[in-house]
């Protein structure tokens, strides 16, 4: 009887989900379809000859191929080194500052405060981020001018040298995320089950101990979702760079701080047919590379063992 | 024990320095944005000022003008159509985010694991990258440079339909729907007005997120609207703030800055309780 009642209700439950799954396809599942398919349409242009074919030619031509320069392997690089710039430290910061907040021996006040103000730059907007950097690095701009009374700067400042802008780039992803990664850190270490700490105290282990045979193994499930969401988020990083320096200052006729999704940008704004299926190649190379790189992290962090929670 | 004593207390003086130094960092920037935003750009150019001048209304006001003269949108009307943009995309976002969770959570249908794993799964597909194909779905649905495929999508958010679910989960006693049902409550209507209220602090976390993500996203509304400088977002509006002019008025693009950051900076401290309390249970996904 009461199967029966809930299959027969079951049919309300499915039309629920039907908007859900309705604009899903629509907006998300068609246009990652249609970019797959898009990338498979090459537009040669021989004078006033343009001829359309199907087939690998975007990925021939402009991926692997002397058409594009490898502009997408550089900024695809570029991207990964932004990324890992900012996420180690951020990483590292993250965890001490959790072990910090959550160390029942010696208890910080005001550790609410902390979390506030370390989390603030997070949630206001990337461009207006970006820009106000901007704004402090241009060659009149404020921290610009105390380097310079330092000497740790030439005249012409900061934005003309292309390791300056990815440093500097780096730092607004760290400074900007630092502080959520703590929260979710202090979150899953308060999660840990309190009397293994006890135990562990009663056998006289450190403070140093209990971080790296405790704390840390256990938060294993939580590093892992870190790491993925942040690679995930990071590869696809645009706001900062695009507008910080506009791709950074040409060094060996390379864009210094150009990541894929400008380059991506770039080519869809133009919009002729030829740029979509280039721009459309250069979307799959960062789908898949993201893919491979969340599964690896995946794989490496997954936990076998899984007791104590 | 006096040693330990002040060991003790070295270790705390250094956790409390290098957070105050953190703090100091997350700050300065935007003591500097406040501070400039008041000055005029000959001063600002000249170096750290610690203290505010009386320039601002004279920014702002060429900033309206300058705003309105470039592309015919000032700051303010930037910001209105990020919030014509943002309030429906939440409200559907945590509607249908709910609508969806509930769902899969209170009712037994064939392929209902199916759905659930299916959601789980495309909660970590890059969006963005589709761009190509998004920007053909709006020419195809006639939407391009409407507002429109900025706001529908949001009823397919993957991480609200996940959190909504896991509140249900804890929150949501099943047998209060079995006692509406058994009151005659047609399933629609319990959701409505029986379900949705008890969602209320779950759907206030996924509100905040939802409209910050909004609010500040620049990416796609730059596509989607690109030919349409008329429609331009806030966002939108602080890029052409950098692109204005060769000769920069640094007190105006403070200024604008400035304008563009407070709503959110009110909001964060009304709200920041919450929002910790969120990014926390946001993490905590095992």
């Amino acid at each position: 009887m009461t199967k029966k009642k809930s299959v027969e209700h079951g049919k309300y439950g499915f039309m629920f989900a039907v908007p859900f799954f309705l604009i899903f396809f629509i907006f998300q599942l068609y246009p990652l379809i249609y970019t797959f398919y898009n990338s498979l349409i090459y537009t040669a242009k021989n004078g006033r000859n343009i001829t359309e074919s199907f087939g690998l030619g975007n990925f021939k031509n402009y991926v692997f191929g002397n058409l594009g320069g490898g502009e997408i392997w550089k900024a695809l690089g570029i991207t990964i080194v932004l990324w890992i710039l900012n996420f180690i430290p951020q990483i590292l910061l993250s965890l001490l500052l959790a072990a910090w907040f959550t160390d029942i021996k010696y208890k910080l006040k005001g550790n609410g405060i902390y979390k506030v103000i370390m989390y603030m730059p997070n949630i206001i907007t990337a461009a207006t981020i970006a820009v106000l950097f901007y704004s402090l690095f241009d060659i009149n701009g404020p921290l610009t001018l105390i380097a310079k009374s330092f000497g740790w700067v030439g005249k012409d400042g900061f934005l003309y040298k292309g390791w300056a802008s990815l440093i500097i780039i780096a730092f607004i992803q760290f400074w900007m995320w630092y502080g959520n990664t703590m929260i979710v850190l202090c979150a899953g270490i308060m999660g840990i089950n309190p009397s293994l700490y006890e135990a562990a105290m009663v056998d006289g282990a450190t403070s140093k101990q209990q971080f790296f045979k405790i704390t840390l193994p256990l938060l294993k499930p939580i590093l892992q979702y870190t790491l993925v969401t942040s690679a995930i988020g990071g590869l696809q990083m645009y706001d900062i760079p695009a507008l910080f320096n506009d791709g950074g200052p040409v060094v060996n006729g390379v864009n210094s701080t150009t990541t894929v999704m400008m380059l991506i940008k770039k080519y869809t704004t133009v919009g002729s047919a030829q740029n979509l299926g280039r721009a459309a190649s250069y979307s799959i190379v960062l789908f898949v590379v993201t893919m491979i790189i969340s599964l690896v992290f995946y794989k490496i962090t997954q936990d076998k063992t899984n007791d104590g929670r | 024990m006096d040693q330990e004593v002040k060991g003790y207390s070295t270790v705390k003086l250094v956790r409390y320095i290098v957070c105050i130094l953190l703090c100091f960092i997350s700050i300065f920037p935007f003591f500097i944005l406040i501070i400039n935003s008041t000055l005029p750009s000959s001063k600002i150019v000249t170096g750290i000022k610690l203290l505010p001048g009386s320039n601002f209304m004279t920014n702002f006001k060429n900033l309206i003008e300058a705003g309105n003269k470039t592309s015919g949108v000032n700051v303010m009307q930037a910001m209105w159509h990020s919030l014509l943009i943002t309030v429906p995309a939440t409200i559907l976002q945590i509607y249908f985010g709910s609508l969806t969770a509930y769902a899969v959570t209170a009712y037994k249908f064939k392929g209902r694991n199916f759905m659930w794993g299916f959601i789980y799964a495309i909660m970590m597909i890059p969006t963005q990258v589709s761009v190509v194909g998004f920007i053909k779905v709006c020419n195809l649905t006639h939407l391009y440079g409407t507002y429109w495929p900025l706001i529908i999508p949001a009823i397919a958010a993957p991480t609200t339909v996940y959190f909504m679910k896991q509140y249900m989960e804890t929150g949501l006693s099943l047998e209060i729907i079995e006692a509406a049902r058994i009151d005659g409550s047609k399933e629609f209507y319990t959701f409505n007005k029986i379900v949705l209220p008890l969602l209320k602090p779950a759907m206030a976390t996924q509100a905040i997120f939802g409209f910050v993500a909004s609010w500040n996203n620049l990416y796609i509304p730059s596509l989607v609207l690109g030919t349409e400088r008329k429609e331009m977002t806030m966002p939108m509006f602080v890029a052409a703030l950098k692109a204005n002019d060769k000769e920069r008025d640094w007190g105006q693009i403070y200024c604008g800055l400035f304008v563009t950051v407070l709503p959110l900076l009110v909001m964060y401290f009304i709200l920041s309780k919450y929002i910790i309390a969120g990014v926390a249970l946001g993490g905590v996904k095992e």
